[in-house]
C-alpha cells in the first residue's frame, strides 16, 4: 500500500507538471484573447514529432531547444496570419478557426510522419532507473520531466510578477481595452503571447512524447483535460492553473492505483444487497473504471458552485 | 526449342479457349477488400491491402493467374471500420457481381458482414458470394454465428488463448498473472478465456489483477505499471493494440516489472521500432506463421515485398494462406462458382510459405494451423519489423492448435 501511494505521488506529479506546462500557455491565450485555443493540443503533437525528426539526424538535446522554439514560431505565424484577422469576426469565428486548426494539424502530421507510432525515445543518459523502491523503478527521466516543469513554472511566474513585460500581460487579461489605449501595441502581445504558449505546448510534447508515445491520438488524449484543468484552477490565473494541474494529475492516477468500489462504501455502512439486484452493475463500480470521468465531474462541480474556478477572478 | 513451342500451343489454345468462352472467361476474378482505408484504423487497413495486392500478383498474376490465365483483381472498399458502411460497401460488390470479398478488422464488422452475406446468399441463389475472414477473431464467427459462406483464415481468439495459457502452465515459475486489457468486446473476451482456461490448466495460478482500461483515452500508463508491479505479477496478459500497447508496453518495463507480457497485437506497424531495446525478451506475441528462423520461401517473398515496400512488413502471413487456397480452390473446382469453390476450401490442407500447414476444418470453416509463440529479439533476426533489426522469433509453437477443440457450429450446406 506505501508502495503505492508513494508512486502515485510521483506519477502524478509528473502527469500533473505536463498538464501545468499545458495549461499555462492554454489559460494565458484564453483570458487575454477570450479564444478557447482548440488547437493548443496540436502544438504540443507538433513539439513532440519536431523533436523526433530533430532528434534523429543531431539528438535529443538540440531536439529539446530547437522544437519548442520551432512550434513557437508556428504559433506566432498562426496568430498574426490567422487568427488577427477572424478575430475581427468576434469568438465564435475564433473559436471555430483554433477547431478547424487541429484537425488541420492532426492530418498535416498523418501526412507527413504517417499514422503509426514514432520511435521517438528518451537519451541514453537518462536511460537509467533513478532510485527503485520496493523493487519498483523510478525513471530518471520522469524526474526529468519534474525538473523541467518546476523550472518552466518558476521562469514564467517570475517574467510575469517581475519583468515589465510580464506587467503588461498581467494587465491585458484584465483590461485589454486600457492597456491599448495606453499606447501598448496589444496585437504584437497578444502574437507575443500565443507564441510562447505555443512553445511551452511544444516543450511538453517534446519531453511527454518519449515518455506517453508519439502517435497522431496524443493531442486528442490530452486536449480536453487541459481545458478541465484552466476552468477548475480559474481563468489566467498561473498558481490555479498549478494548482489544478497537480489535483486532476493526483486525481487520475490515484483513481487507477486504488481499487475500491461501491461496495467497499456500502460494506462500511453495513448495507448490502443481492448479487442479482438490479443496480448491480453500479454496486460492482469500482475507482480506475470511473477515474477517466472524474475531471470532468469535477469541471461540473467547479462551473455550478465556484464558477470563478479555484484561483481565478473573472466568471467562466 | 520444345519450351518455345509449348508455349506457342498454350498460347494458341488460350487464345482459342478465350475466343470460344468469350469475354466472360478472360475477366479478372474480383476480390472485394472492405476494410478501414480512412480514419484512425486506416494504417491496419492499408497494410492489409498492401498485402492482399501483393499476394495476388505474386502467387497468382504472375504464374499466368487460375482457370487458364484468370487474374486476380483486389477491389478497395472503404468501410471506416464502421458494421453500417461495410454493408453499404457489401451492396456496391454485390452490383458489381464480385463473388468474393475480404475483411479482417473488427470481429464487430464481420458479423454484419457473415449476416448479411448469409441472406443475400439465401435471396441470390444465382448470385452467391463467399466471405473469407483473414483477421477478425471472435470464436461466435465459427461457432453459433457460423455459416457455409464464410471461412476464417486466422486463429479464433480461444485458439490463440490456449496455446499462450499452455506456455504460461508450462512455466513452473509462474504463480501470478495480471491481465489487461482495452474496455470493449475483444478485450473483455481476452479476459474471460485467459481466467477460464488458466484456472482449469493451473488452478494454483493467481489472477493478481484483472482489469479494463478505455480504449484509446488513456495519455499515461505509468499508473497501471504501478498497480501491475506491486501485484508481484510474473506474468501480463493483454490483448492491447496500437496506441495502447505501446503505452502499456513502455510503462510496464520502465517500472522494473521483470515478467513476460504476453500479447496479441505487440509488434509491427512502428510497435516493434518503439520497443527496441526496452522489450527485448519480454514482449511476446501470439501469432500465425513464423517470421524468424524465415524458411527460405519465405525470404525470398519478404525480400521482394520489400523491394516494393520498403517502409513496410509482412506482418499478416495468413492473407497470403488466404489468396493462395482461395486459387487452389477455384482451380481445384474448376469454376468460380462459389458453392463449388467453397466445398473445394472444405477440409484443404495447404503447405504455407512460412512453413506448416493449414487445414481448413470442414465443421466449422475455422483454419487450423500451427500458432507460434514469439519473442521481440534482436538475436538471429533475418526478417525484421519496422526496419528497427528487432523482430519476432519462435519461441514455441503449438502444432495445429486446436484441431480437435469443439464447435458449436451447425452449418446447413447448399446443394453442389
Amino acid at each position: 500500500m506505501t508502495e503505492l501511494v508513494i508512486f502515485s505521488l510521483l506519477n502524478g506529479l509528473v502527469t500533473g507538471l505536463l498538464l501545468f506546462m499545458l495549461s499555462s500557455g492554454l489559460t494565458l491565450i484564453f483570458s487575454m484573447m477570450g479564444v478557447l485555443n482548440f488547437a493548443h493540443a496540436s502544438f504540443y503533437m507538433l513539439g513532440a514529432y519536431f523533436a523526433y525528426t530533430i532528434s534523429s539526424y543531431i539528438g535529443f538535446w538540440p531536439g529539446l531547444i530547437v522544437a519548442p522554439l520551432l512550434v513557437g514560431l508556428a504559433g506566432a505565424l498562426v496568430e498574426r496570419y490567422g487568427l488577427r484577422h477572424v478575430h475581427r469576426h468576434g469568438h465564435v469565428a475564433e473559436l471555430i478557426f483554433t477547431f478547424g486548426l487541429a484537425f488541420l494539424i492532426e492530418e498535416i502530421v498523418q501526412f507527413f510522419w504517417g499514422r503509426a507510432t514514432k520511435d521517438y525515445s528518451e537519451p541514453e543518459l537518462l536511460h537509467f532507473p533513478l532510485f527503485t523502491l520496493y523493487g519498483q523503478n523510478f525513471p530518471a527521466y520522469k524526474a526529468f520531466m519534474i525538473l523541467i516543469s518546476i523550472g518552466i513554472f518558476i521562469g514564467l511566474f517570475t517574467v510575469l510578477s517581475r519583468s515589465r513585460i510580464g506587467l503588461i500581460i498581467q494587465a491585458a487579461i484584465t483590461h485589454p481595452h486600457t492597456v491599448s489605449n495606453l499606447g501598448h501595441n496589444v496585437p504584437l502581445v497578444f502574437m507575443g503571447v500565443f507564441g510562447v504558449g505555443s512553445a511551452l505546448a511544444g516543450l511538453a510534447g517534446v519531453i511527454a512524447g518519449p515518455a506517453l508515445g508519439t502517435f497522431p491520438g496524443m493531442a486528442f488524449v490530452l486536449g480536453s483535460i487541459v481545458f478541465v484543468v484552466i476552468v477548475v484552477g480559474g481563468l489566467g490565473s498561473l498558481p490555479g492553473a498549478f494548482v489544478a494541474s497537480l489535483l486532476i494529475g493526483w486525481l487520475q492516477t490515484f483513481a487507477i492505483a486504488l481499487d475500491w468500489s461501491v461496495n467497499d462504501l456500502l460494506d462500511i455502512l453495513g448495507v448490502s444487497f443481492d448479487a442479482d439486484h438490479v443496480l448491480r452493475d453500479l454496486w460492482t463500480l469500482s475507482l480506475p473504471q470511473v477515474a477517466p470521468i472524474l475531471p470532468y465531474i469535477l469541471l461540473i462541480l467547479i462551473l455550478i458552485f465556484r464558477p470563478t474556478g479555484l484561483m481565478g477572478k473573472r466568471e467562466t | 526449342m520444345s519450351v518455345t513451342r509449348r508455349a506457342a500451343v498454350a498460347a494458341t489454345l488460350g487464345l482459342a479457349l478465350a475466343m470460344s468462352a468469350g469475354a466472360q472467361a478472360a475477366d479478372s476474378i474480383k476480390i472485394a477488400f472492405i476494410d478501414p482505408l480512412s480514419g484512425p484504423f486506416a494504417t491496419t487497413g492499408e497494410s492489409g491491402l498492401r498485402s492482399f495486392e501483393f499476394a495476388a500478383d505474386v502467387l497468382v498474376n504472375h504464374k499466368g493467374g487460375v482457370l487458364g490465365g484468370r487474374m486476380f483483381e483486389i477491389v478497395p472498399l472503404d468501410n471506416k471500420i464502421s458494421p453500417k458502411e461495410s454493408l453499404i460497401q457489401l451492396k456496391r460488390a454485390i452490383s458489381d457481381g464480385i463473388q468474393y470479398i475480404v475483411q479482417g478488422n473488427s470481429s464487430g464488422v464481420a458479423n454484419a458482414l457473415t449476416d448479411a452475406v448469409e441472406k443475400h446468399n439465401k435471396r441470390n441463389p444465382d448470385q452467391r458470394m463467399l466471405f473469407l475472414n483473414y483477421s477478425a477473431v471472435d470464436p461466435a464467427l465459427t461457432n453459433e454465428k457460423c455459416n457455409f459462406w464464410h471461412f476464417r483464415f486466422d486463429a479464433n481468439a480461444d485458439i490463440k488463448m490456449d496455446a499462450l495459457t499452455d506456455a504460461i502452465a508450462e512455466d513452473q515459475g509462474i504463480k501470478k498473472v495480471y491481465i489487461i486489457g482495452q474496455d470493449y468486446s475483444f478485450g473483455k473476451a481476452v479476459a474471460a478465456a485467459a481466467v477460464d482456461m488458466l484456472a482449469e490448466k493451473r488452478p494454483d495460478i493467481e489472477i493478481v489483477g484483472n482489469e479494463l482500461h478505455p480504449i484509446g483515452k488513456v495519455k499515461d500508463f505509468t499508473p497501471y505499471a504501478t498497480k501491475i508491479k506491486s501485484s508481484g505479477a510474473q506474468a501480463v496478459i493483454t490483448g492491447n493494440w496500437g496506441a495502447d500497447m505501446v503505452g502499456l508496453g513502455k510503462a510496464i518495463i520502465e517500472a522494473g516489472v521483470d515478467a513476460p507480457i504476453y500479447t496479441y497485437y505487440g509488434a509491427h506497424d512502428g510497435i516493434t521500432a518503439t520497443f527496441g531495446e526496452l522489450g527485448e525478451g519480454i514482449i511476446r506475441s501470439i501469432r500465425e506463421g513464423t517470421l524468424n528462423p524465415p524458411t527460405p520461401e519465405f525470404k525470398a517473398l519478404n525480400d521482394a515485398f520489400k523491394a516494393k515496400y520498403p517502409d513496410n512488413d509482412i506482418n499478416q502471413p495468413r492473407i497470403f494462406n488466404t489468396i493462395a487456397m482461395l486459387a487452389m480452390a477455384i482451380e481445384k473446382a474448376g469454376t468460380t462458382d462459389p458453392v463449388k469453390v467453397a466445398y473445394a476450401l472444405e477440409g484443404m490442407e495447404y503447405d504455407t510459405i512460412m512453413g506448416g500447414k493449414v487445414w481448413m476444418r470442414p465443421s466449422d470453416h475455422q483454419a487450423i494451423q500451427d500458432v507460434h509463440i514469439s519473442v521481440h529479439t534482436n538475436k538471429d533476426i533475418v526478417v525484421d519489423a519496422d526496419n528497427s533489426g528487432y523482430g519476432l522469433k519462435d519461441e514455441k509453437t503449438v502444432t495445429m492448435a486446436g484441431k480437435d477443440s469443439p464447435t458449436s457450429c451447425e452449418m446447413t450446406r447448399p446443394d453442389a
